[in-house]
């Protein structure tokens, strides 16, 4: 898909057929998909969300090469700083266009409170701190509910207003021009502008000055110091920043489904959105997306395949669905270490980095 | 002040438990600047592979002490592999590469363990047969007063003689020597004729097999053994290694004891001190802070030394 993208970069004419076709197939997907089921445009709507997150993580990770374990705590302050906002459990019920902005500043905050005392840490005390401080969220949200009732603990927060502008709903069926949007069609479209508008940010951040700090901290921080960066404000930047992007995917992702839970945002979701970074390929923006598809999507298609295969194998289900994608995610983790530490898609410079680092000196 | 000696105890036990899983981390840590990411999944395996021993043996006719001493002794060996194998497949192939590819690894191969001790042990918690029979021992003349059980001192002993057996071990044996060289510096370790993949390769089994003693000390203790058990005992001795300076055997062992006080006088208090807005759910937070306060304020831990590139 992003192939003949990249390899048409010299030729511009090549380049513009190349989006009009992307473009053409991603605006006739959500009905092609649901003439399947419905169910495929939500998963879509989904691996849409997921790719938020690996890209706001690919700018922790992948940009400033601080590697955070606990990201999926971003998502959930979005998440509930929408639910919260929007729903019976206060009654209050703002629009949405007035929420995202406060649930990403919200993250944004818990971002710069989590990095602030960290960023003297190496990386992998980093990942330690930051997977902490995920868990640390996830048993605030489960056990605030006494004595003031904030998250309504493991019950979650339902009833969670979709988005609205004026009397136009997202997440109601409407005809236009003879086709039927349903409510995760409409999503759909939405979570695409979202989509195209954060990856032309991350293309346009990756390139510029701040981009190119932070990888000139992620080479070599002390070089980067001498050279007159303020590594301490790019850090807390990269931080920031993509808590920001993991907060307005948290929003979406409570509007989107009408009900959360601290469920939701367990280690393994964080573990998740960090597979999908390293199997694109830190710091590629592209291999990012493509990462973030096939994690998701693939899982989804196991799910429908892996049980009949199973039963037709054995007669019975030996593992489930679930399970398998747990296994893969592992493996895919492991394995890509071992053979093919850049990603699918490597950044070029990660690329170089890697392969010079192999011949290095020991210890 | 009965409550606080009896808190104070639960802590030392809990500690005790801490100190010998952070031993496991320390140990990889000095030797090859590691986060081994997966130890906690070894102590779960540990556990769980003595749940299976100690349920099949439960009906016979054996001593219930025999019986967990043979649990232990085929978690060991099980663990050990499970340690080698993680050390020649995920990491040894990586220790030149870039610091966060190990650790990626390493969180790889903690998601398959713990997927596959689930396949193999289903994901219900299992309750550990109740064969030694708990005997509680009053420390004072108060019959209602604070208690110390048998489990809870056999727990105590059994980390104090592991701990001394390695400090035996690492001080005063030939391979202890060689550990300590490789940890300094490898190459030049490898070039005195230590063989520095067979040295790591131990270091590695050594912490399994703790770790293992550790699951089954865990499992007996609470009578209870998961599949995700690993994860948040993992990351409390790991934040235990930190709080004593990782790297340090001392240090783990000293920050084990730390952590499992702090955690159950917290757990204890916090409902009193905060007048019940927050209550013993927030066990788990302790740690986490704990860790965090001393990353922030000691990275090099109480014990540790050096700091250079550490932190």
């Amino acid at each position: 898909m992003v192939a003949p993208l990249i390899d048409a970069k010299g030729d511009p004419k090549k380049l513009w057929i190349g989006v009009a076709i992307i473009g053409f197939v991603l605006l006739v997907l959500p009905f092609a998909l649901a003439s399947i089921g419905t169910a495929w445009v939500r998963i879509t709507n989904l691996a849409i969300l997921f790719v938020f997150l690996s890209l706001g993580l690919n700018i922790v990770v992948g940009f400033a090469g601080l590697l955070d374990l606990g990201y999926i705590a971003f998502y959930a302050v979005g998440a509930y700083v929408y639910a919260l906002l929007a729903s019976p459990h206060f009654n209050i019920h703002l629009p949405f266009w007035a929420i995202l902005p406060i649930g990403a500043a919200a993250a944004c905050l818990f971002g710069v409170l989590l990095g602030a005392p960290t960023l003297k840490l190496r990386g992998d005390y980093l990942a330690i701190v930051t997977l902490g401080f995920g868990e640390i969220i996830r048993i605030f949200l489960n056990n605030l509910y006494q004595p003031i009732n904030i998250t309504n603990g493991p019950q979650g927060i339902v009833t969670i207003d979709p988005f609205r502008i004026g009397s136009f709903n997202l997440a109601t069926t409407d005809t236009f021009l003879g086709l039927t949007f349903s409510g995760p069609i409409k999503y759909y479209y939405f979570l695409l502008i979202v989509l195209v508008v954060v990856i032309v940010i991350n293309i346009r951040l990756q390139n510029s000055r701040i981009g190119r700090a932070w990888e000139a901290i992620r080479e070599d921080e002390i070089a980067a110091r001498a050279m007159g960066i303020n590594t301490r404000n790019m850090k807390l930047l990269a931080f920031a920043m993509g808590a920001s992007f993991g907060g307005i995917a948290g929003g979406m992702f409570s509007a989107m489904q009408g009900f959360i839970s601290p469920e939701s945002f367990v280690l393994v979701e964080s573990v998740m959105v960090l597979s999908m970074v390293v199997l694109g390929g830190m710091g590629n923006i592209f291999g990012v997306v493509i990462g973030a598809l096939l994690l998701s999507f693939v899982p989804e298609i196991l799910r429908y395949t892996v049980q009949p295969l199973q039963e037709a194998l054995f007669g019975r289900m030996l593992l489930e669905p679930e399970v398998i994608r747990m296994l893969l995610f592992g493996l895919a983790l492991v394995l890509m270490m071992l053979y093919r530490p850049a990603g699918i898609l490597p950044s070029a410079v990660r690329k170089r980095e890697l392969a010079k680092r192999e011949n290095g000196p020991v210890g | 002040m009965d409550i606080l000696l009896q808190q104070i105890i639960n802590g030392l036990t809990l500690g005790s438990v801490y100190a010998v899983v952070a031993l496991g981390y320390t140990m990889v840590y000095g030797i090859i600047q590691l986060i081994n990411f997966a130890h906690g999944e070894v102590v779960m395996i540990g556990a769980m592979v003595a749940f299976t021993v100690i349920s099949m043996l439960a009906g016979t006719s054996l001593p219930p002490v025999l019986i967990v001493v043979v649990g232990a002794l085929v978690a060991i060996p099980v663990c050990m592999a499970v340690g080698y194998t993680m050390e020649r497949i995920a990491y040894r192939p990586l220790r030149r590469a870039p610091r966060l590819a190990p650790l990626i690894t390493a969180i790889g191969i903690s998601i398959i363990l713990q997927h596959v001790a689930m396949i193999i042990w289903s994901r219900n918690n299992l309750p550990f047969p109740q064969i030694i029979k708990v005997v509680p021992y009053h420390l004072t003349s108060n019959e209602e007063g604070a208690t110390i059980t048998n489990v809870q001192i056999a727990i105590i002993a059994m980390s104090v003689l592991m701990m001394g057996g390695l400090l035996f071990l690492v001080h005063r044996t030939k391979l202890g020597i060689a550990m300590r060289a490789t940890s300094q510096n490898q190459l030049v370790a490898g070039l005195m004729g230590i063989d520095i993949n067979k040295i790591i390769a131990l270091t590695f089994v050594i912490g399994a097999g703790l770790g293992a003693v550790a699951g089954v000390m865990n499992g007996t203790y609470y009578g209870i053994a998961h599949y995700q058990m690993g994860f948040v005992l993992g990351l409390k001795a790991f934040s235990a290694a930190v709080l004593g300076g990782i790297g340090n055997l001392g240090g783990a062992m000293l920050g084990g004891v730390l952590l499992g006080l702090i955690e159950a006088l917290g757990a204890g208090y916090v409902g009193d001190f905060t007048n019940g807005v927050f209550g013993s759910n927030y066990q788990d937070v302790f740690a986490f802070l704990v860790l965090i306060a001393v990353l922030v304020f000691r990275p090099s831990g109480l014990l540790g030394e050096r700091v250079g590139d550490r932190a």
